[in-house]
Formats: C-alpha cells, sequence, structure tokens
C-alpha cells in the first residue's frame, strides 16, 4: 500500500468523521452535520458508508461489504477491494466473521452480535425532506421533535389504501426523541434495528451527514395504535435454500412468467445450503426431478 | 520543557485505536477501555487524556485547557496543531482535572445539539472507588461505573446535564490509560 495514507482518507478528514461520529452516537438518530469529501467512486454508491467506515477501520478489523444483501454484486465488490487494497485489511461474506460491516439496503439476516459495527450507506438522511423541502425548517421540526406531518402522512395511506403503503425506508423513531430515515433497507428489516447489540452508524456523502443508534437503543417504526407496523414480504419460500423467513428478491427468469425467489442475503442462503437446505431450484433437485 | 516529549510513536494505527476505544466508550456508557498505553505524555496529563486529544482535537476544533492542565499547554499545542480558546463556552473540548460546572460549557443549541461541548475530565481512577450507576442508549441493563475523583454531587450536576437532551454536554473519563466516557443520554444515580 503506497501512495496513500491508512483508508485513503487524510488524518485531519478522519479526525473530523470522527468528531462527528462521537456526537452522532451521543445523539442517537440525530443528523449530524461533516464536511463530505470527494470519493474515488460516485455520488449514490456509497461515498457516505465509506468515508464512515474509512473513519473507523483498523489494520486487525474485518471487513464484509453487502449490496442489497449481497455480497457479490459490483458495488459490494468494488468496496471491499477498495479497503482491501488502501487500508490491507481482511475481508470476509461471513456476517459471523466480520468486525465491521457496510451495507446497501439490507441489515443481514444473522442476528448482529455485540461489538460489531454496521455502517449504512445513506441517500436521503433526512426522513422529512419529501413533506418538507426545506433543510432549514427540517432542522427547526428535528429540534422541537414536531414529527406531525409524518403521521399525516401514514394516515393518509391507512385512509387511501387501508394500510401504510411504504415498503421501504420506512420512518423510525429513536430513543423516543429522534425521527430517523433508516436508510432504504426494506421494512422487513426495520424491528433488527430494535435494541440491536451492534453499533449502527449511517453516512450519507452527498447530504453531508452522520448519524448513529447505540447498541440496545430503542428503535420503533412509526404506527398507529390500530394500524401498528408489520412487515412483508414476498410469500413465497427461497428457491434455492427453502428459507421461509428470510427476506426474497424477485428474479425474473424467461420472458413467460417465469420467477424465482431467492434470499437477497448470499451469506444466509450460501450458509443454509451448505447446511443441507435446499429449495424447489436446487440443482440437485432438478436432477432428481 | 513538556514540548520535548513525543506525541502517537505511530500517529495514524495509534489515533484509530484510541478512537475505536472512545467510540466503544460512547457506545456502551460506563464501560472502561485501554487507549494511549505507549504514551508519555507531560505532567499533569495522563496517557488515556493525552490519547484523547491527540486522536480528536487539531485547528478545525476548539480546545479549552483548565487552569490546572496549563503545564501541558505547549505540549498539546504543539502535537494537536491547535490554538487553545481562553473561553470554555466556546470550546469543541475542554480538558480538566476538576469538574467544571456544566453550565460554563456549550451544550449546543436545539438545532444543531452536536455543537455541545465534550469535556475530557481526568480523574484520579477508574475501576476503584466510587461506584454509580448508568442507563440508557447503548446499556441492555443498568451498568456500573467506579470511579476515585468524582465529587460527592456529581449525580445531581449531571442530572441537570441529562435534562438538557437533545442538548448537553459528553464526558469522557480518563485515568492512567483507562477511560470510560458518559453521553448526555446516559442517566446517572448513585448505586
Amino acid at each position: 500500500m503506497t501512495g496513500y495514507n491508512f483508508a485513503y482518507l487524510d488524518e485531519q478528514t478522519k479526525r473530523m468523521i470522527r468528531r462527528a461520529l462521537l456526537k452522532a452516537v451521543a445523539i442517537p438518530g440525530h443528523q449530524v452535520p461533516f464536511g463530505s469529501r470527494e470519493m474515488p467512486l460516485p455520488y449514490g454508491w456509497g461515498t457516505g458508508g465509506i468515508q464512515v467506515t474509512a473513519a473507523v477501520l483498523g489494520a486487525d478489523d474485518t471487513l464484509k461489504v453487502i449490496d442489497q444483501g449481497a455480497d457479490d454484486t459490483t458495488n459490494a465488490v468494488s468496496i471491499r477491494r477498495f479497503f482491501a487494497r488502501t487500508a490491507g485489511v481482511a475481508t470476509t461474506t461471513d456476517t459471523e466473521a466480520a468486525t465491521i460491516i457496510q451495507t446497501r439496503h439490507r441489515i443481514p439476516e444473522k442476528p448482529l452480535r455485540d461489538g460489531q459495527i454496521i455502517v449504512y450507506q445513506v441517500p436521503q438522511p433526512e426522513p422529512l425532506s419529501k413533506l418538507e423541502p426545506s433543510r432549514a425548517e427540517t432542522r427547526r421540526m428535528h429540534a422541537l421533535a414536531e414529527y406531525g406531518a409524518m403521521h399525516v402522512r401514514l394516515y393518509e395511506d391507512i385512509t387511501r389504501f387501508g394500510h401504510v403503503a411504504i415498503s421501504y425506508d420506512y420512518p423510525v423513531m429513536v430513543n423516543r426523541r429522534f425521527l430517523m430515515a433508516p436508510s432504504p433497507i426494506p421494512a422487513f428489516d426495520n424491528p433488527k434495528m430494535h435494541m440491536m447489540p451492534a453499533l449502527q452508524l449511517f453516512g450519507a456523502g452527498r447530504e453531508q451527514r452522520i448519524y448513529a443508534v447505540p447498541p440496545y437503543t430503542s428503535v420503533e417504526s412509526l404506527d398507529f395504535d390500530d394500524h401498528p407496523f408489520r412487515t412483508t414480504r414476498a410469500p413465497h419460500p427461497c428457491g434455492l435454500c427453502g428459507a421461509t423467513d428470510a427476506y426474497v428478491d424477485e428474479v425474473v427468469t424467461d420472458d413467460r412468467g417465469g420467477r424465482l425467489y431467492v434470499c437477497s442475503d448470499t451469506d444466509h442462503c450460501e450458509t443454509r445450503r451448505d447446511a443441507g437446505h435446499t429449495g424447489s431450484e436446487s440443482p440437485d433437485q432438478e436432477q432428481a426431478a | 520543557m513538556s514540548l520535548d516529549l513525543p506525541g502517537f510513536a505511530d500517529p495514524v494505527a495509534d489515533a484509530q485505536s484510541a478512537f475505536r476505544a472512545l467510540l466503544d466508550a460512547m457506545s456502551r456508557p460506563g464501560t472502561i477501555r485501554a487507549a494511549g498505553t505507549a504514551l508519555m505524555p507531560p505532567a499533569p496529563l495522563d496517557a488515556a487524556t493525552a490519547a484523547v486529544l491527540l486522536t480528536l482535537v487539531d485547528g478545525d476544533a476548539k480546545l479549552h485547557i483548565g487552569p490546572d492542565c496549563a503545564a501541558a499547554r505547549d505540549w498539546l499545542v504543539f502535537h494537536c496543531g491547535t490554538d487553545p480558546c481562553a473561553d470554555p463556552a466556546a470550546a469543541d473540548f475542554v480538558v480538566s482535572t476538576t469538574l467544571p460546572d456544566f453550565a460554563t460549557l456549550s451544550s449546543g443549541s436545539d438545532e444543531a445539539p452536536e455543537s455541545s461541548a465534550t469535556l475530557v475530565l481526568q480523574v484520579e481512577a477508574l475501576g476503584r472507588g466510587t461506584a454509580w450507576r448508568l442507563a440508557g442508549p447503548g446499556l441492555a441493563a443498568p451498568a456500573t461505573l467506579v470511579v476515585t475523583g468524582l465529587p460527592a454531587d456529581f449525580a445531581a450536576r449531571w442530572a441537570v446535564n441529562h435534562a438538557l437532551f437533545p442538548r448537553g454536554v459528553d464526558l469522557v473519563l480518563c485515568a492512567g490509560s483507562q477511560l470510560a466516557a458518559i453521553p448526555r443520554t446516559a442517566t446517572v444515580t448513585e448505586a
């Protein structure tokens, strides 16, 4: 590793991010502004998450990067390789073995443990952005804990559709005080954030915000007493491992309406298949048929 | 004088490990972590106190050096590359060996609670002395932090700071090469 500082960022930038991270942990769910740097990849590819990871990462860490749950997509592979090159850290696809997990839009199926850190890539950190375009105004709304507009938005969904029609980036209340965007994870993953033993850090590069949820902190999805929050998933088992409780992606397999539903968490799926679980589309099943 | 003493032997790796200790301590109030074990800072600074400041303070952060830490001023100015600020109310970081009145430090604003001060308080010892009971985010169950060097009325003084949430001062306690943190979200009672 020559030509770069450890983990790419210079030390002054890391100190700035580290100061922001500590304040973010001390004020769970509050968005802390930071001087986001230009990174060697475009906004929208995880520049916020990368900067947070770079400021936290040490030589003895083991890094896992997932994109929509998958370890093998372009974004995940390139970020993993980026840190393997610029920091020389060990990388893994095993959720259990990782000390830091950078994620785009999923939380692993395997419950995270105490001591792990999960870093979310966040495109839009402001949960109120679609209701109130002014940053000055949303900042004041957070200061006053004035979140009525979001409840009205959920209520409008209920009157129109009979249920809250938000399937991802479902707003959460952190520590009963700050409304927070959980990043575009499926609402299916929201309950995993509540009292999670791992530390959750969020980085939004283009929007220049960092926020955090400490371990064992209350994270509640917004709902109403008579319309409690419910998670949904496609009503199909994984075609490869047969899992019925994991979040599945729909894959179009041909132009005749063929569909394959597979776990979006590739590590979870592989672990299950290694343990002998099979699904309707498993290769050995086809041979048998 | 104190300038002769070195800072971090490996500024990149040492700052990273000190930060992780700090991040861990701030995430889990009352947890004691090691930091700056190899540092030999000038009196009156302990290794952990110096490590925290070297890790977080630079020209972009305002540091107020408490009168009791004045002997280390030159060392901090040189190794942190900062120009200390005389007014504690304007400081991002305050280093002291005695607990100042929280009201004299910045507690941030409702719209920007992150602009509050972080108090780096050097105490006599962590892990022996008076027990304090902590609860709040980061703790699955209330934890006990044992400290020598906090005033007897600390819980009452902290309660005033805690009640300001989301505003408030965050506290980092350092002794020897150990540190612990009490973020503004934590409640403190006598155990």
